[in-house]
């Protein structure tokens, strides 16, 4: 049976622009910006200083606040700058400035762990969160955070997060297609490192032959099953994903092992085969270039700091002029405003739209066609808290639940009077926290 | 490199196509049905009274919004609906001035006054009517026959006055005395169904609203089929109690949107001093839509008890 989630939208997918290329190695980028903060949690402390050489895979930011991954050079090379620099997430973030020296040389303390079977779960934990992996879906939560589970809750079940709903981004696709058993690997880690006995994968029903790739790798195995669910979107929102599999709601403001559960990314899981089989550390992953604006769309392996325009440049360039570029997928990319702006562990996408494609609206008065009530996968008001927003009611935006906001875009999506309605909750997110903090 | 400049706005970055615009003209032609109905069967006059009351309502809108130095929006669709809904609910042989003074009272009052489209608690074209019903009481009951153009009686008076019932098939094709878009039962449900195909009418409020009426029909011993294909009820529950911005948000809420109509409609009906009772029963509804938004806000996913 396949699974789903009430709400959600079904926006043109366009992914056929990338799904059938397979995924080429970018080529050595000349020079990596490394920010100290690619993850959710307290930025890195730079561990090295301008001049120094360093060589791939060596750790140049050192974590350490428990929530937090520490970071790697991606190329051997001299570091030109330690300071802050722009990153896609906005602002300026501290940074290590590597010029690669051309010779991509490898970091003596990168090799092969034991093998699995001889590691304990707090070792697999520790390689983990060695390897600076975070979560490749998107925010970058630290993966070995998630997998810290404490005493009192009972966690029995992983996800696989192979939904990959957000339009054009083909990465994860990709990843089942040529390296399923990496994936795999990874989660039997995780499952390990965890003591978890059963886990899931959730694929969306549109990609039908990463769905027959990875049940030919777990053939066999009692304790591993894919879950087909329906193309729709948001479906690989964390909380949609664990409703659509376990049938289980995560509570308001709790997380997904309230309801004993580990939601990992398909490229997260790949990422800790890596790092275990090889001893690398998360420096490159795969990353959709794709959109009207570029002129070949493809499925790159790109290391993290390289320019996103270096990756541009790669795709052939710019197809007419570009109206936006984004970071990740058109749901819920980030908007970059100059592109030097480093690719990051959390890269799924560049999505380049040509300007032609680039529709900018003047909103109109709501009419209270309640599109976006039925389009919300949280079952909000959207249209609410919009007007909250716009009079400045902090207190019955909260009322009405506006921090349970995953910020799909679903609602501004259908939204018939073009209003800005996922800005607008953002809006009210931001001003609500603001206010907690105040009254603390 | 070209010189370019990015565009950066807040996600998402796309969107479905979909436009208040495209709303409105999509039930503009879906009201074309139950509007050649009324031609079909009351000739000129009915055909000059929609364009009569459509023109005015898009003047006034017009007007209303240059005097409150807003941009004017008519190109939206909304006047135009509403225009063509009053005409659909007037007795075709109304003075096409009073048809003006009903246009002119459904914008001004029943719309701009409150802010213009999305602000208004009433639908303006129910407003437009109850205006000439107070207003102009004797024309606005006066009705004809079709096509022989004399008058007469309507299906409801004549049940409820002197107890006759009119046939089923004369109800369904829409041939018999009424306001000129009311009668015909048949494209009535044809428009509705257009609507409720292209995810523009919500299910909900008609299937609710004429359910109530059959049962409560049924129970109190009236012919419940009579009373779904008399009157204004089938306009009414397809096209006006189901105006977005007058009527509930959440599912729950049409629901008992429609239930309270049906009720409404029935007590009026059966007991009250009119012989129709659909007009009213809309409005009072949507006085209540307010307070059915507060009852009915929906659960959220992983809602927890406040403590």
């Amino acid at each position: 049976m396949i699974k789903t989630f009430k709400g959600g939208i079904h926006p043109p997918y366009n992914k056929d622009l990338t799904k059938n290329k397979p995924i080429e190695k970018a080529v050595l980028p000349k020079k990596v910006t490394i920010p100290m903060g690619m993850h959710i949690g307290a930025p890195c402390e730079p561990i090295v200083k301008v001049g120094d050489l360093v060589k791939k895979g060596q750790k140049v930011g050192e974590a350490k606040a428990f929530v937090s991954a520490p970071v790697h050079a991606s190329v051997s090379g001299k570091v030109v700058a330690v300071e802050p620099r722009p990153w896609p997430g906005g602002g300026l973030m501290m940074s290590v400035v590597i010029e690669s020296d051309g010779k991509d040389e490898l970091f003596e303390g990168v090799v092969p762990s034991k093998p699995i079977e001889q590691l304990t779960p707090d070792e697999i934990k520790n390689l983990i969160r060695e390897a600076g992996i975070t979560g490749l879906g998107g925010a970058g939560f630290p993966t070995q955070v998630k997998l810290s589970v404490p005493p009192e809750k009972n966690v029995d079940t992983i996800i696989v997060n192979a939904a990959e709903c957000e339009p054009y981004i083909t990465a994860d696709h990709r990843l089942l297609l040529e390296r399923p058993e990496d994936v795999i690997f990874g989660l039997e880690a995780i499952m390990k490192a965890t003591g978890v006995k059963k886990s899931f994968i959730g694929i969306e029903d549109n990609k039908p032959d990463a769905i027959d790739s990875i049940n030919k790798v777990i053939a066999g195995k009692k304790d591993i099953e894919v879950v087909v669910l329906a193309t729709k979107y948001p479906q690989g929102g964390e909380k949609q994903l664990i409703k659509a599999v376990t049938g289980r709601e995560v509570p308001s403001g709790g997380l997904p092992m309230d309801v004993g559960v580990i939601v990992n990314n398909a490229g997260t899981c790949a990422a800790i085969a890596n790092a275990l089989k090889t001893g690398m550390p998360l420096i490159e992953r795969i990353t959709t270039v794709t959109g009207s604006g570029v002129k070949e769309p493809k499925n790159l392996l790109i290391r993290i700091g390289t320019p996103l325009i270096d990756i541009i440049e790669q795709c052939g360039g710019f197809k007419g002029t570009p109206g936006k570029v984004l970071m990740g997928g058109p749901m819920m990319g980030l908007a970059q405003s100059e592109l030097d702006v480093p690719a990051i562990k959390g890269t799924s996408g560049i999505l380049v739209l040509e300007k032609s494609d680039v529709k900018l609206f003047e909103p109109s008065p709501c009419i209270r066609c309640a599109r976006c009530v039925d389009a919300c996968p949280i079952n909000l008001l959207p249209t609410n808290l919009a007007k909250f927003t716009e009079r400045g009611m902090w207190a019955e935006a909260e009322n009405y639940h506006a921090l349970d906001c995953i910020e799909c875009g679903c609602c501004s999506y259908v939204c018939p009077a073009h209003i800005p309605l996922t800005q607008h909750i953002r809006v009210a997110k931001s001003h609500i926290i603001e206010l907690r903090k105040k009254n603390k | 490199m070209d010189d370019y400049r990015l565009i950066t706005t807040s996600s998402p970055h796309i969107h479905s196509g979909e436009s208040v615009s495209r709303i409105m003209f999509n039930v503009a032609i879906a009201l074309l049905l139950p509007t050649f109905a009324g031609i079909y069967y009351f000739g000129f006059r009915a055909l000059a009274l929609v364009i009569i009351t459509s023109l005015s309502a898009i003047l006034t809108e017009a007007v209303f919004q240059k005097l409150r130095n807003k941009p004017i929006t008519i190109m939206d669709g909304s006047a135009l609906v509403t225009g063509m809904l009053l005409a659909l609910n007037l007795p075709p042989g109304l003075p096409y001035w009073m048809a003006v003074v009903g246009a002119v009272a459904a914008i001004a009052l029943g719309k701009q006054i409150y802010g213009g489209l999305g602000s208004n608690p009433f639908n303006p074209a129910l407003i437009g009517r109850v205006f000439l019903m107070i207003s102009f009481t004797t024309p606005m009951t006066t009705w004809i026959n079709p096509v022989d153009g004399t008058t007469g009686a309507t299906p409801l008076s004549l049940m409820k006055m002197q107890g006759i019932t009119t046939d089923y098939a004369k109800l369904f094709f829409g041939n018999v005395g009424g306001s000129l878009g009311e009668t015909c039962a048949l494209l009535i449900i044809i428009g509705g169904m257009y609507l409720i195909f292209k995810g523009y009418v919500d299910w909900k409020i008609p299937a609710s609203y004429l359910g109530t009426v059959a049962i409560l029909s049924v129970i109190l011993g009236q012919d419940p089929i009579f009373h779904l294909l008399s009157g204004g009820l089938m306009l009414g529950a397809f096209f006006m109690a189901t105006d977005m911005v007058t009527t509930p948000l959440s599912g729950p809420g049409k629901l008992i949107f429609g239930i309270g109509a049906g009720l409404l409609t029935v007590i009026i009906r059966f007991y009250g001093g009119y012989p129709e009772g659909v007009s009213f029963s809309i409005l009072l509804m949507n006085a209540f839509t307010p307070l059915i938004n507060r009852f009915t806000v929906p659960k959220i996913y992983g809602e927890v008890k406040a403590k």
